[in-house]
Parts: structure tokens; sequence; C-alpha cells
């Protein structure tokens, strides 16, 4: 156990203590430029119940759970076709993943690049004799809806392939025998076997998407601001870093409540032990 | 290097208890296994035999008793100092080395020549029937099942260890490949002298192979013996049941009886489906009740009034009949409805009719020196 | 799974995910050799935006400080990222699971969240912002990547090879040096570049623990990005791409590369 020390030490120094400050500062008075002054206050979480923010929050919460349920339409199908894939299924995983390892920012401003006034689409548009004027894809709540959903699909795809992967064809040909359609089949058996894969996938997009920061700035602009953006102001330009902490560990709590949510549904069922 | 004394066992148990929290895997466990000897630990899964060997091998640690190799207490000594050499179920060959760089792994670790390192490993291979221009070069993901338990062993047989441990070596083979090996790995220990210790759940082979049989039950010795010992005279139910097929029968003891011109002297026991006499045992009391086990193939069918004088016999119906070839099996219910398993050896019926036909009275006879009387 | 054949509304919307998931990489990567300057009118082919940016002394500058920030995290997160996978699977089945649930939690957490709170415990500690910090707050986020790809490599290795090899007279260490390194190996270098590309590409964090002086590649496009949109942008753009899909190209051979016995 000793060969965990380092890394164990290292995640502690700048993961976990930096959290816990977090906690602390957001929990005390503001100071000059930035900085906090010593005592105890929730005056910052109490800032945070102010309308403007809370709406924020409840659009950041809107467009999260949007997200979640767009990726999970296109990538339960995706994982499906993949686990089916037979030999292209390495490649097809792969190319799967791939984006997720691309820097979000590059990812996002193609995004830009397609969806801008002068972009791609409207250029394609236009020369087709759809549209006359640009349409306005820029700036709106579905251009952070795309780049949301773009960014996050690799983390619904992958767990939801892995518990159909693990899924025994022969539950599917004992249930053809007994008589289930191909839609009982799924709704009965694959569905549910699969429910900690969506469960894990889920919690995988949600919660990233809660802090997203990157795609709301470039693709939403001022009236899209999500909590990413709101976080990033007060420790930018606003200079109020207790607030910016006390927003940062609002989401952090809702991060660790979805967490433990989804580590429920995905325990194992007592008598089954832990096998695969 | 140790100096070992001719007559000391090479390999000994003393008490030996190994416990996983609050269950043990083996407990109390006492045997001597003499130098040269193929030795079998045999017995179901989870009985600790396989504990047994890693224990031995240095694997795990013993929580009592001791571990000795000619006569040497090794308990505290790491798996590599032990001078043992193993021969895993999965055959464990290193996937990143070639079939020779896997058998010259022991050598190289300790420091022979390179000289010395080739010549032993293609005589190693050799002994393994591999021949060492084809496939000393190969990886071991290129090579058949078979071909990667001859790799297995050449690694082990290389070091010329003094005990060789095999843990379900022949597991993974198909049955005819078996066969083969078990006979090639009986004249390895008989032509190398070196001990071998071997692990098998499979009872056939261990008889077929073994000098000796340590049958395990529950993490204790359930009995001890050569094959024949443990064969014709199981000493518990567990180990009749487990090594062969037996037909089990129980009584109150009724009364002693003394030699005749028939037979020898014994007990009568009064069973449940009739009487019947069993030789002297020490575990046989006044009054007290008898367990005995019955090979089926040391039992016959007769028909009614006609038993031999001196047999025991305990009548019955004839239920089913199972044509195996060599042997026809008969099953027979007594009157207290218990089944009982006969094997008729197969003398040529099938040019007549069967002998035997479904719910045909009868009469199961055997010689009550062949009842085995269990304890416990 | 077996052949069964797969309904048509599933294939069609696997294939749309595919299309959404690379198309506008590669339309980006397509558009950056354009000629044309202004819109998306397809002016002719040139490498002109790749020569301008070669020509560019911040770019150059922010290209060696990504480079530098990349190995010198990854060589720090595998290493500890390996020590603690190996820590992790010869330990306790019962606190493995605990522990891999607290791994998990520095991946599902918003990078803003570590981010900030990196700049306070920076400001708070009177840490200056730069380069050291980069490498600090990169190492943190890749151990657990690292651990995850190097434990899953170690779960697929039969444990009796270590044990044969210390039957064939291997002491722990040489055990370590001759079998278990060595199976490990692509596992290790595996996670080694991903943790690369993990901090190559990394904007977020980088945002909040670079300081002034220390612009990195993404932060360069961020700010470039902020300015126009112009080809330029394309060309950097792509260049990131290319270097992250032969990383993980490679980094996805080496992990699934054989363990069979």
């Amino acid at each position: 156990m000793l060969l965990a020390g380092p890394g164990a030490l290292w995640l502690l120094a700048f993961f976990l203590v930096p959290i816990l400050i977090l906690l602390g500062y957001s929990f005390m008075p503001r100071g000059t430029y930035g900085g906090v002054e010593p005592g105890i206050t929730l005056e910052h979480y109490r800032r945070f119940l102010d309308p403007l923010y809370l709406g924020i929050l409840r659009r950041t919460a809107w467009l999260s759970l949007l997200c979640t349920l767009v990726c999970l339409l296109l990538a339960y199908p995706t994982a499906y076709v993949i686990a089916r894939s037979g030999r292209w299924r390495n490649l097809l995983l792969f190319l799967a993943v791939l984006p997720f390892w691309t820097s979000s920012l590059v990812r996002t401003y193609a995004m830009i690049f397609l969806l801008r006034d002068s972009g791609l689409i409207n250029r394609i548009l236009m020369d087709l004799g759809l549209i006359v004027a640009p349409l306005r894809l820029l700036y709106t709540e579905g251009a952070v809806l795309a780049g949301l959903v773009y960014g996050a699909l690799p983390f619904m795809i992958l767990p939801i392939y892995a518990s159909l992967e693990k899924l025994d064809p022969a539950l599917l040909e004992a249930a053809e025998v007994l008589g289930a359609r191909p839609w009982t089949r799924f709704v009965r058996i694959v569905w549910p076997l699969t429910l900690p894969g969506v469960a894990a996938g889920s919690l995988l997009v949600f919660v990233p998407s809660l802090g997203s920061f990157v795609v709301p700035d470039l693709l939403g602009g001022a009236r899209q601001m999500m909590i990413g953006n709101l976080i990033q102001n007060q420790f930018g330009p606003s200079r109020n870093w207790p607030f910016g902490s006390a927003v940062a560990f609002a989401v952090m709590a809702l991060v660790l409540i979805a967490m433990l949510a989804v580590l429920r549904v995905n325990r194992p069922p007592a008598g089954q032990g832990g096998a695969a | 290097m140790p100096v070992s004394v001719p007559d000391l066992p090479a390999v000994e148990f003393r008490g030996v208890t190994k416990r996983y929290g609050s269950t043990s895997a083996v407990r109390d466990l006492s045997f001597a296994v003499a130098r040269g000897e193929f030795f079998s630990l045999l017995g179901p899964s989870g009985c600790g035999k396989t504990t047994t060997l890693r224990l031995l091998a240095g694997f795990e640690a013993a929580d009592e008793g001791e571990i000795r190799l000619f006569g040497e207490v090794v308990n505290h000594r790491r798996p590599y100092e032990r001078d043992l050499a193993m021969v895993f179920q999965s055959y464990a060959l290193f996937p990143h080395l070639s079939v020779e760089r896997n058998v010259a792994f022991g050598l190289e670790q300790r420091k022979r020549p390179a000289r010395e390192i080739r010549d032993r490993v293609r005589a190693a291979l050799d002994l393994v029937r591999l021949d060492p221009d084809v496939y000393a070069s190969r990886q071991p993901s290129e090579l058949s099942g078979g071909q990667r338990q001859r790799v297995a062993l050449a690694r082990a047989l290389v070091l010329e260890p003094r005990v060789l441990l095999l843990d379900e070596p022949l597991g993974a083979l198909d049955l005819k490949l078996r066969k083969e090996m078990q006979v090639e790995l009986k004249a390895l220990n008989q032509q190398l002298g070196v001990t071998f210790i071997h692990v098998t759940h499979d009872q056939e082979e261990a008889l077929a192979m073994s000098d000796r049989i340590a049958v395990m039950d529950q993490s204790q010795l359930a009995q001890l013996g050569t094959p024949a010992e443990i064969y014709e005279n199981p000493r518990t139910a567990f180990v009749a049941d487990f090594i062969g097929e037996a037909n089990f029968l129980e009584g109150t003891t009724a009364g002693r009886q003394a030699g005749t011109a028939a037979g020898a002297s014994g007990w009568l026991i009064a069973g449940d489906a009739g009487g019947f006499l069993v030789p002297e045992h020490p575990a046989i009391v006044e009054g007290g009740r008898v367990r005995i086990a019955v090979r089926p193939e040391w039992l016959d069918l007769w028909r009614p009034d006609s038993l031999p004088v001196g047999e025991n016999g305990l009548s019955a119906t004839v239920q089913d009949l199972l044509y195996l070839g060599e042997t026809i099996h008969v099953r027979v219910l007594l009157a207290d409805g218990r089944a009982m398993l006969i094997a008729l050896r197969n003398e040529g019926q099938l040019l007549n009719p069967l002998p035997w036909s479904r719910g045909d009275a009868c009469v199961v006879g055997w010689r009550p020196e062949d009842c085995q009387v269990l304890e416990g | 799974m077996t052949a069964r054949r797969v309904p048509y509304a599933v294939t069609v919307t696997a294939v749309l995910t595919y299309v959404l998931l690379h198309l506008p990489l590669l339309v980006l990567i397509a558009f950056s050799f354009n000629r044309s300057r202004f819109g998306v009118q397809w002016g002719g082919f040139t490498l002109d935006w790749y020569a301008r940016l070669a020509a560019r002394p911040d770019i150059l500058r922010a290209l060696r400080l990504s480079l530098v920030a990349g190995v010198a995290s990854a060589l720090l997160a595998t290493t500890m990222g390996t020590l603690a996978a190996l820590a992790l699977a010869r330990h306790l089945p019962r606190a493995r699971r605990r522990a891999e649930a607290l791994l998990y939690l520095p991946i599902v957490t918003p990078e803003i969240v570590a981010g900030v709170s990196l700049l306070v415990l920076f400001s708070w500690l009177g840490i200056g912002l730069g380069m050291a910090t980069i490498v600090m707050a990169h190492t943190a986020f890749s151990i657990p990547f690292v651990t995850v790809v190097v434990l899953a490599r170690l779960q697929g290795t039969d444990r009796a090879l270590e044990e044969a090899a210390m039957s064939l007279g291997a002491d722990e260490l040489s055990t370590f040096r001759r079998v278990t390194l060595p199976l490990l190996m692509p596992g290790v270098l595996a996670g080694a570049l991903l943790a690369f590309t993990l901090s190559f590409d990394d904007f977020v964090t980088t945002f909040f623990v670079a300081g002034v002086g220390s612009t990195t590649l993404p932060l360069a496009v961020y700010s470039m990005v902020r300015k126009s949109v112009e080809p330029t942008i394309n060309a950097l753009s792509a260049l990131l791409v290319i270097v992250t899909t032969v990383a993980v190209y490679f980094a996805d051979r080496l992990a699934r590369g054989s363990t069979r016995a």
C-alpha cells in the first residue's frame, strides 16, 4: 500500500485540499482585491438565492439534463451498433472515444466554424437557395446544447457499450425461445441489464455539463450564461473569490449527490456477488 | 546447499493449519512424502489441496505447524529459496518470452554460464519430447495446449529440482492427451528420481499415476495410502464415495459369529433390508450402529434361492439395466426401498438375451470380506 | 452478442452520431488548407496558414511551453499513477473498491471547480503562477487516468506468472524487473501518452493556473478565437487534433496489446 503513497499525497495536495480551502473561502467575508477576511458568513450562499443567479442555476440544470437526454438517445443505439459490429468493433470504439481526447477548446471552435453567420451550415443552406439571409445559429441555446452534446457523447457511449458487451447472448436466445418478440426482449431484458451503464453514462455526462464553461462562453454569448461562466466571472473580472467559491461548492455538492445516486443504482444486488 | 540425509522424508507437514479470516483452508495437516515418490493430493474443489501445495511452494504462509523439506523447516523461506519447481494449472508461461527463454529463466536466475544454459534448455526440451530446433524460438501464444504443458514441464525440470509441484497439470488437456501425459509424467518420475507432489480432483488420474494418495475433505486429511488401499479399504464414507462408486448399507450389530468352514469370524448385522455378516473391525462395538460400503463390481446377482453358501445375500427387485459395453450396471431396489448398484462383467451376454430384465426378483450377493466397514 | 439484425433506425442513429462526432473536426482540418481568407468558399489548396503559424514567435513559444508541461506532467503522473495501480492491484480487494471510487472523483469533478480551487490554493500559499503550477495541476488530473489504464492492464495479467517466476528462483525484485514490468509496460506507455495528451490539450485548468507569462497552445487558441475567426486558428487547431489523434492511436494500440499466456 506504500506504493500508492506519492500519488495519493499528490491528489490530496492538489485535489482534495484545494477543494476544502474553497469550502473555507465560501464562508469567509470578501476582502479587497479578491481576497478574504477572517470571519464566518453565509452571505455568499444567501446571495446565490438572488433570482438572477437562481435563473442561471436553473438554465444550467435544464441544459445539462437536456444534454444528458440527447446523449442517451444518440449513444444507446451507437453503443448497440458497436457491440454488434464484430471485427469493426475496436475501430468504432476508438473513433467514438477519440473526440474526448481532443481539446475541448478546439472542439468548441470547430462548432463556431460550422455555426456562425458566415459558417459552413449557413453557406450551404444559402447556396441551396433554402434561405436568403444567414440563420442565427451561434449564441443561441441550441448552439450551447449542440456544443455540450458534442463534448459529452463519448462519456455516454462507453459505459453503455461496456454493459451491453457483458450481456450474455444466451439470455436473449432464452427469451426468444420463451416467445418474447424483439421489443419485449429489449424492454424486459436488455434495458434492465444495461441500466447500470446508462446510470454511469448519465452521471459522466450530467456532471461535467453542470460545470461547463468553454462551451457557453464561446457558443452562448452573454445571454446564455451557465454556472461555469458565473464562477469564472467571480474569479476573473468581478474579483469576488468567496462568492465564486460558494457557487463552485454548490456545483460540487450537486456532483456528490449525483455520484451517490448512481453508486446506489450500480450496487450489485445481494446474493449475486460481484460476478461480471 | 543443505546436506540432505538419505532417510529424511523429502516433504513433511506437521500439524499445519492455514486460516483465511475465520475459516480454515487447511486444518492440522500432517503427512510425509518419501524421496522419489509420486504423491497426489486428491479431493473435490475447496477441500484444501491447492492451499496445501501453495503452502509448500511458499506462496502462502502457515498459521500453525511446520513444513519441512529434507528435514529442514522452510516455513519462513521465500518461494525462491526453497529449491522447488512448479508446473502451474494455467502453465503460467511468460507471454513476452520465447519458449527457449521461458525454459532458460530459472537457469539465468541462477547465473549459469550461457553455454550451459543453452545445452540444458535443449536437453530439457528433448526430455519432454519437443524438438528444440522447431520450438525453441516460438512464442507461447503460437503453441497448442499440449505443447504449452510440455514447455511448462521443461521449464520446471531443467532446474533439476529435488521436488516438483504439479497443480492440476493435465486439467486443461483433452482426454486422449491427458492419458498420454499421465504415462509420460509417471515415466519421468521414475527416470529422474525427483519427488512429485501432484494436486488433482480427478480420482482416476490419481489412482493411475500415484505411489500414494492423500485424500482431502473439508480442509483435513481424510485418508492416506496407496491407490489400492484407498480404493479397497476406504476409511470413511466420503473416501468410498469420492473414489470410485460405492453402495452403502447400515445396521445394528446383532451378535458375533465364530469362524466356520465357510468363512472367517465376524459380526452379524441387522440391517433395514435384511441381515448380513461383516468381518472383524476395531470400530465395531456390541449393539452399535455399523455402516459399510461395497463396490458395485464386488456384488453379484443370483436367482432367488441360488445364493452360494457363505455369501451375504439381500432380496431385491431389478429396477434398471444400463448397458455400458465392458460392464452392465444393474440397479436393484431392496426391501426397504434403498437402491443398490451392481456392476456385472460383460461375458458375452449379448450373444444371449440379457440375463436380467426389469421386475425380476433376485438376490444381491457378496462375500463378507468385501464389506468395507466405515468409521464415523 | 449474436448476429441478429440491427433495426434500421438504430443504425441510422449510430451513423448520425459518428457524423456529429467527427464532421466538425474534419471540416476544420480541411479548411486549414483553404487559400480563401474569409468565409467558407474554397479558394484552392495552400499551406500558407501553417507557414504563418511557424513564423509567429508567440505560437512557437506556446508550443514549447505545452510540450514541456506535457512531458513533465506525463512523467510525474505516470510514475505515481503506476505505483498506485500496483498497490491497488496487489492488496485488499475491499479497500480497492473504495480507492477506485476516490480515483473517479477527480475524473467526474467539473474541471472548472478543480481549476478555481487550485487558483485559490496557489494564491493562499503565495505560489506565483507559471510553469510550475501548470505542471502540478496537470499531474494531479492525469494521475487517476494513468492509474485506471495501468490497473486494467494489471488485472488482465495472470498472477500465476509472478508466482512462476518466484518458483524458478527469482526474488521479488527480479520478478518485478523480468516479469511484472515487461508485461505492464504497454499499459504504462499508454498511460503516459494519455497523460501527455490531457496536458497538451487542457484549457480550463490551465486558464486558471497559468498566470500571465505562460501561455500554452490552447490558451493561445482561446485568445485568438476571442479576437476573430481566421484561418491560422484552423491550422493551429488542426495541428492539435493531429497530435492528439496520433498519441491516442498509439496509446490505444499499446493498451490493447496481448496479455495472453
